[in-house]
């Protein structure tokens, strides 16, 4: 891809209402350290939405920096879509504050956000093949049909699929179909880009390449992402930062090294990569807190002396590695071992071992 | 012996189960084998229903068209002429096509602009008891009989009626004296003028245009009416670009029923509006008491080549594009 589309401040955008109008450069990329405020992209302040008695959205505090991929991660019905779209304004919170760039945004409808989607389902436009769908936000700004063209044949060929304008929506595969909603989003310049789940429904091995797309398209244009996801894989290889989402609350928000390896709750360490969590009671043994810890599976070792004793319950053959389950007194404990490695058999009696900075102290005991 | 082995048991018997039996079980069979059989099996009775009973008096009553009355002695002539064709030319059978025709363009163009809120709302919001209660509420009206309706307006749109007593209420009578001093549209009271008409059938045929843009509306995700906001578009522009397109087949599928259906009927516009005939009536005086039957068959040609007009201009403006 070797011409792309020059993203920000391009004269032809959609011109946001003066409210919205904070266009200022896009950072270079990474933390800034010299004390100055940041600029958010998105800010939430203790923001809920409630749907009768179910609380989607409670009490979320949040800040997007510009220029960031940021990932909302979280089972289903945990609330991440729900903030996405208090983002965009296809929803309006209950209570509490959302600012896209320092402006307030209550009340300000979804067409008037300089905000694009890319939906889960992709929502193309059925009756219009997929130049039209492409360049349907600039239609609606009023340019011209040769300029919009133009710009939605560039913003193709942005997302590599230059050539497939008149053809529909139907005869697209989905990998297609969610590139042609990429570009669709892209073609406005939008200061914010929301991906709800977008690479749900495409199989496994066009996920693994659109992942190493997006983030480098992201890396290109400089346009904060925000990316919803309920794959703990995809959050941390595409995400700067992690959100992890349960029953409406975030858990933890972090890099994803952070939330990886120092999860902070027994929520994240085994909703995020299957970390095992150690009871307090063993804790306080090892390290005299009362308090749950993590360990990665791939920390724990088979040994044959010095460690503690476990039972193996079952194994499976990841490919690379196997994965044993053992029973280590009253708790499951997974290890992942080189797959070169041999494997104890069902109800052996094995030594398990793990370096103490491996373990990992998190909220605790009540 | 436990469930468990008795589920083990009967799958090591055989890989193969025994056929059913029975001429039953030797007809699935034989379907199976041959897709085609079944299908033909099927289409068969309503292909003959249609083709010969249906297609073919049509066709019969179109051949009709082209043969000619004797003037004279009012003895139907075989001989193949458009002689009937030129007829229908004369002033006062144009002013009935003509009549006829914009009476159905009117209450299809209303049917549509009544008929989209209701479907909008029944397809978009409308769930569990409500949506239920928009089914009876829509089909309801087609349970009674369609006389009885007719007679009800009738009594409605009467000088006597409740409609003019309400407006005598409300201190509109003004207003109703005013619409029935147009010409053309008004007349002695609602009952007896165009206006009354025009009601009447946009009451009757209300339901054919309804539940036709109610099933296009609902196979709209509400995700394309975001994402057309998420775009830029005002609601607004979002009804004329995404919506409105997407429904059209629909409000087409709902014309062709409100139209066709204007066009033919000859009962409305005899009981309720001025004595002027509608093509329905010419039909049915001509092939009755006139006894003309080339000329009831000419008749019957013209909402035909309409609508076959009509398809093909809905077609082309893209009607049919979004199906």
């Amino acid at each position: 891809m070797a011409r792309h589309v020059p993203v920000t401040n391009h004269p032809i955008g959609r011109h946001p209402p003066p409210s919205l109008a904070t266009r200022s450069p896009p950072r270079a990329g990474g933390l800034q350290t010299t004390g100055l405020p940041m600029t958010n992209a998105v800010s939430f302040s203790s923001v809920s939405r409630h749907f009768g008695t179910v609380r989607a959205v409670d009490d979320v505090d949040l800040s997007i920096a510009e220029g960031e991929f940021f990932a909302m991660l979280g089972p289903s019905g945990s609330g991440k879509t729900t903030c996405l779209r208090l983002i965009a304004g296809f929803e309006q919170p209950t209570s509490g504050h959302i600012e896209i760039f320092g402006t307030k945004v209550e009340n300000v409808p979804p067409y008037r956000r300089n905000v694009n989607t890319v939906f889960q389902d992709y929502a193309l436009f059925p009756h219009m093949n997929i130049i039209d769908n492409v360049a349907y936000g600039l239609m609606i700004q009023g340019m011209g049909k040769a300029e919009r063209h133009k710009a939605a044949n560039e913003a193709l060929e942005l997302v590599a699929l230059p050539g497939y304008g008149d053809r529909r929506p139907g005869q697209l595969s989905g990998g297609q179909r969610q590139r042609v909603a990429l570009a669709r989003a892209l073609v406005n310049k939008p200061k914010v880009l929301l991906l709800d789940e977008p690479l749900g429904a495409l199989d496994l091995k066009l996920r693994e390449q659109m992942q190493e797309e997006l983030k480098t398209l992201q890396r290109k244009l400089g346009i904060t992402f925000v990316f919803v996801t309920h794959d703990q894989g995809e959050a941390l290889s595409m995400a700067d930062r992690v959100a992890v989402f349960n029953d409406g609350k975030i858990q933890q928000v972090g890099s994803p090294q952070d939330i990886y390896q120092r999860p902070q709750s027994r929520f994240v360490a085994d909703f995020v990569g299957s970390s095992n969590v150690l009871e307090p009671g063993f804790v306080k043994q090892l390290t005299g807190k009362n308090a749950y810890a993590s360990l990665r599976p791939e920390a724990v070792r088979i040994v044959q002396s010095d460690g503690h004793a476990a039972t193996v319950t079952g194994s499976s053959y990841l490919g690379g590695t196997t994965r044993v389950g053992l029973a280590l007194g009253n708790m499951r404990i997974n290890a992942l071992i080189p797959a070169d490695q041999s494997v104890p058999e069902n109800g052996a009696s094995v030594q398990i071992s793990w370096q103490e900075n491996e373990l990992h102290l998190m909220e605790d005991a009540q | 012996m436990t469930a468990a082995s008795s589920v083990t048991q009967t799958a090591q018997s055989s890989a193969i189960l025994p056929g059913q039996g029975g001429w039953t079980g030797s007809l699935s069979d034989k379907f199976w084998r041959n897709p085609k059989l079944l299908l033909i099996l099927m289409l068969t009775p309503p292909a003959l229903w249609l083709g010969i009973i249906y297609l073919g008096s049509l066709f019969a009553l179109l051949a009709q068209s082209f043969f000619s009355i004797d003037e004279f002695s009012g003895m139907v002539q075989y001989d193949l002429t458009l002689k009937t064709y030129g007829e229908l030319f004369r002033p006062a059978n144009l002013d009935i096509i003509i009549r006829t025709v914009s009476m159905a363009a009117i209450v299809t163009v209303a049917a549509a602009c009544v008929a989209f809120p209701i479907a909008y709302f029944a397809a978009r919001y409308a769930r569990g008891k409500w949506k239920a209660l928009f089914y009876i509420g829509v089909m309801l009206p087609l349970w009674s009989s369609y006389l009885v309706k007719v007679y009800a307006w009738k009594l409605i749109l009467a000088k006597e009626g409740i409609l003019t007593w309400i407006f005598a209420k409300l201190h509109l009578t003004w207003l109703l004296e005013a619409w029935l001093a147009i010409p053309i549209i008004g007349g002695y009271s609602l009952s007896v003028s165009y206006t009354g008409t025009f009601l009447v059938f946009l009451y009757v045929w209300l339901p054919f245009m309804v539940l036709p843009v109610q099933a296009a509306l609902e196979r709209v995700p509400g995700s394309y009416i975001e994402a057309s906001g998420d775009l830029g578009a005002t609601p607004g522009q979002t009804f004329r670009h995404v919506i409105f397109p997407l429904a059209l087949p629909g409000i087409v599928a709902g014309s062709i029923f409100t139209f066709s259906l204007t066009l033919g009927d000859y009962i409305i516009p005899q009981i309720v509006g001025s004595s002027r005939l509608f093509i329905g009536q010419a039909v049915y005086a001509q092939q009755g008491t006139a006894g003309n039957i080339p000329l009831a068959a000419a008749f019957t040609v013209v909402p035909i080549v309409i609508m076959g007009f009509y398809l093909w201009g809905a077609k082309r403006m893209g009607a049919f594009d979004a199906i």
